[in-house]
């Protein structure tokens, strides 16, 4: 029995696990790092616009701070949003940014003086101050008030990744690369680590850590047509899930991004659209404002989905022969802009459909693209359901992007739950009852359970194909459980995942080899992925209201009177077929922002909640009371939470209009 | 929506998987059908999923991004993925990239060699200060300045440049273009406090910027177009003024 020791396991080589075991690691815990690929290929670095941070360094974001960003956000979640944490999220972003730009990142940065720029689909000249000369350049996104979003051209993911994992290294944290980790070790509610598979020998080994940390990003694979690389399957999710412990919150919650390469959905950044390109429809025709006259093309993603797919509805797509589409104009950007700030965006046009975007539409069709649900944690990334065990970024839900997350905050939630994450993982490992027994039989149990079953995929008989099943899956996820639902589609898809789910339990391998085998591989991770549609499809059938991502024709208006609550999936029994669903209200009383309109989207004609009127007017009062006071007496008044950052953490962002 | 009848491609693909005793290297052909739009990571899933389950290969983005599908594509490194199939044609022959440990038949292992470089030659950025103090507002930089670090920056790490490289295939330990590239990267970038000196310790040997012989395969194939033969010249300049000073490295203290 191959058994190794560490303080602290992150398994996934992303952005957030790579900040979190650097984090750990400066605080003199042992770190060891797992990853599926080598981290610099992980899929963090497909990440292309920008990354929001309240810095107001530009013109067009002066005036910018935490508050604004707070708001953008809350609207964007449809206040679905835990608003604690968004709080600690826009408080930590400016940091985050700026030491990424000590730690190398070539950010974008500012000349001052004249430019000339699109806006509304009109070349304007803005001009940047003097004091902004060489800081961070930012750019217009969905969904917010100012232009906030700092960019690397439109390769910001790839140079976030490259500077955090060279920071790894330096800190001479090992990574093992090429391996998977398939179930979580854990013994009276506490977490001890994880059972692994070496996808080279196939050999299995088990990891015990004071700590584990789950950071492998988002389950876009469960969908056909994605922005997500081929390893975005939720697996790490999954064991989570597979514990019967950890619960897993809001996973109906899947953004489709507007703006998918068509047919093959590779993501088409929405700095895109922030730089001034448009939709347009078979005419020809911009047709975001009939919809949407005040955020027009750039409304929140959920939003802006929703639009094209009414609008091809209407008979307005594009046809071709895998589908219809709509197109991304840039051409008004011109070619230098494009070269210079889009560039990856002019690559990806060239290499995957032969047209140059300078002068040619892009084809586009909405694609899965970002899983807002995830593992449950509380505000420092600890499931509340199995002591010891963390989860940040895309696999977490933490909870700042509710039920629709803007452009910019994912790459920003990587790195910033990273720092706030890794220093209570630090914090946790320092404590002595934090101290682990565990015995060598229950870790023998637990491996020679992920024995089994890879045993009876190779020979117990089964005889169902993994890839069928998938493709299956896949179909009835993007057909049924996709950006329009409705109780009977869902119903069915729940029924169908059910046999599918069933099926899986059948599954037989041609390739018998226990060693590197791709066939076995699939097989395994279909079985998980099919519990996680079942997630997503059964969330969305009980969810009987719309609100951000999860829209539903029956009930079409946000509910904020049943449904301002949390769905926490557990999966008690592995012999179960479905997930138990419970609920978490959200504290109408305790929010800085009471629910109101978002400003995009449908009319507002939300379902009001009883304590939102008196909680608005009791943030009315406040507000009143301390007209005199600065922002930060007020905003502490309405919802203290800086007891809840670490304490390094607790400092005010500085800015060149001195607002700080 | 052309009539004409999709073409019959054929795949021939190196085989061999080091760990298994009965597998020896040979060249297996598979044939699919193309379809529009087809690339080389849909055709390998094809031939995957329909007609050989146990074939190995790496795909990770496939979007051009990540770097992990670099192979050799009729006998030129490139990436898999945003290799469009009618660009090449109707007999493709695929194996995986030298001069890299192999895995097994198209996948080899970057990453180690791609960490044993990035430990070696220090790709982190040497901060002037020690901790970041992120309150305040960042240090100021020259929009060129920052363009320039971005475009070499850019590189994905997907080995092409050392597979299509003489001296990498020779000298086990040469740095390859990547490497220099890297140095170069850093070089420009003013929040690294390395001077010449130091780098000159790194790569001014054979196995850093003097092993390069100009055959710059490594430009001609590098699927972000990084300016990897200027970039080498410029290095190779720096360090052998480097190299000839007169009072280099006396006592070897930095």
């Amino acid at each position: 029995m191959k058994v190794d020791y560490t303080d602290v396991l992150v398994v996934g080589g992303g952005l957030a696990g790579l900040r979190i075991a650097l984090a750990a690691k400066r605080r003199g815990h042992d770190t060891v790092i797992l990853s599926l690929v080598p981290p610099k290929r992980s899929h963090s670095a497909a990440a292309q616009g920008g990354m929001q941070a309240s810095l107001g360094n530009v013109i067009k974001g002066s005036g910018d701070n935490e508050d604004v960003h707070f708001q953008d956000t809350v609207r964007g979640s449809d206040w679905g949003a835990d608003q604690e944490v968004v709080r600690m999220f826009v408080d930590t972003a400016p940091k985050a940014v700026r030491e990424l730009a000590a730690w190398g990142v070539p950010w974008t940065r500012i000349s001052k003086g004249e430019r000339e720029v699109v806006i509304n689909g009109k070349k304007v000249i803005i001009s940047e101050r003097e004091q902004a000369d060489g800081l961070l350049n930012q750019r217009n996104f969905g969904g917010t008030s100012k232009w906030r979003t700092c960019y690397a051209s439109a390769g910001t993911g790839h140079a976030m990744l490259y500077a955090v994992s060279d920071q790894t290294i330096a800190a001479s944290i090992p990574v093992h690369e090429r391996v998977e980790a398939l179930a979580l070790i854990h013994d009276a509610g506490r977490c001890c680590g994880a059972i692994v598979r070496d996808l080279v020998s196939g050999a299995l080994s088990a990891h015990v850590a004071k700590a584990t940390v789950i950071a492998t990003g988002g389950a876009g694979r469960l969908y056909r047509a994605t922005t997500n690389a081929v390893i975005c399957e939720g697996i790490g999710t999954v064991i989570a899930l597979e514990t019967g412990l950890a619960a897993l919150s809001n996973m109906e919650a899947v953004q489709f991004h507007p703006t998918g390469l068509f047919p093959s959905g590779i993501l088409i950044t929405e700095g895109c659209r922030g730089d001034g390109g448009l939709l347009r429809d078979v005419d020809g025709h911009r047709f975001m404002p009939d919809y949407e006259p005040e955020k027009k093309d750039l409304a929140a993603r959920d939003v802006v989905s929703r639009r094209m797919l009414e609008h091809i509805r209407k008979g307005k797509g594009v046809k071709s022969r895998f589908g219809e589409h709509l197109w991304l104009d840039i051409t008004l950007l011109g070619r230098e802009h494009i070269e210079k700030n889009l560039r990856e965006v002019q690559e990806i046009c060239r290499n995957f459909l032969d047209i140059d975007p300078s002068k040619d539409l892009i084809p586009v069709y909405p694609a899965a693209h970002y899983t807002m649900g995830g593992v449950r944690t509380n505000p420092t990334g600890e499931s509340p359901g199995l002591a010891g065990l963390f989860v940040a970024g895309e696999a977490a839900c933490w909870d700042i992007h509710g039920f629709n997350r803007l452009g910019g905050n994912s790459v920003a939630e990587t790195i910033v739950a990273g720092m706030i994450v890794g220093e209570s993982i630090a914090a946790f490992c320092d404590r002595p009852q934090s101290d682990l027994t565990v015995s060598t039989g229950i870790i023998r149990e637990f491996l020679a359970r992920e024995d089994a079953k890879i045993s009876a995929l190779l020979t117990g008989g089964g005889d169902e194909d993994a890839n069928l099943l998938r493709i299956r899956m896949q179909e009835i996820m993007t057909e049924k459980v996709g950006i329009f639902r409705t109780a009977g589609k869902l119903a069915t898809a729940v029924d169908e995942l059910q046999a599918l789910l069933a099926k899986s339990r059948n599954i037989g391998v041609r390739n018998k080899s226990r060693g590197a085998n791709p066939e076995l591989v699939a097989a395994y991770r279909t079985q998980k992925m099919i519990k996680l549609a079942l997630c997503v499809a059964c969330g969305a059938l009980a969810r009987t209201e719309s609100r951000g991502a999860h829209y539903r024709d029956d009930f079409p208006r946000r509910d904020d009177a049943q449904w301002l609550r949390r769905t926490l999936a557990i999966w008690k029994n592995e012999s179960d077929t479905l997930p138990t669903l419970n609920y978490e209200p959200l504290d109408v009383m305790r929010m800085e922002l009471p629910p109101g309109s978002r400003g995009y989207g449908t009319k507002d004609d939300h379902i009001v909640h009883s304590d939102a009127p008196r909680r608005a007017a009791e943030v009315e009062a406040t507000r009143k009371r301390l007209v005199d006071a600065d922002r930060f007496a007020v905003q502490t008044a309405l919802m203290p939470y800086d007891h809840l950052l670490p304490p390094g953490l607790r400092v005010r962002n500085e800015r060149i209009d001195g607002s700080n | 929506m052309n009539d004409v009848a999709p073409r019959r491609l054929t795949l021939t693909v190196f085989r061999y998987d080091p760990r298994a005793p009965e597998s020896t290297p040979r060249m297996q052909p598979y044939e699919v059908e193309e379809a529009d739009g087809m690339t080389l990571y849909i055709a390998l899933n094809e031939v995957r999923e329909r007609l050989d389950p146990s074939l190995q290969f790496d795909f990770v983005c496939r979007a051009g991004v990540c770097g992990s599908c670099a192979m050799l594509i009729n006998g030129r490194p490139g990436l898999a993925c945003s290799t469009l199939t009618k660009a090449l044609g109707p007999e493709i022959t695929l194996a995986p990239l030298p001069a890299f440990e192999l895995i097994a038949d198209l996948s080899v292992d970057t990453g180690k060699w791609m960490r044993a470089m990035s430990e070696r030659l220090e790709t982190w950025i040497h901060a002037r200060e020690g901790e970041v103090d992120f309150a305040r507002i960042e240090e100021r930089m020259d929009p060129a300045v920052a363009e320039a670090i971005y475009e070499l920056d850019r590189c994905i790490e997907c080995g092409c440049c050392v597979a299509a490289c003489g001296t990498a295939l020779m000298r086990e330990d040469f740095v390859g273009a990547v490497g220099l590239n890297k140095i170069a990267r850093f070089r420009l970038d003013p929040r690294d406090r390395r001077k010449d000196d130091d780098y000159f310790d790194l790569i001014g040997d054979d196995d850093g910027v003097f092993g390069c012989m100009s055959l710059l395969g490594c430009h001609d194939v590098c699927p972000k177009n990084l300016p990897l033969q200027t970039q080498i010249a410029f290095m190779r300049r720096l360090m052998a003024a480097e190299g000839l000073k007169p009072s280099q490295k006396q006592g070897g203290g930095k």
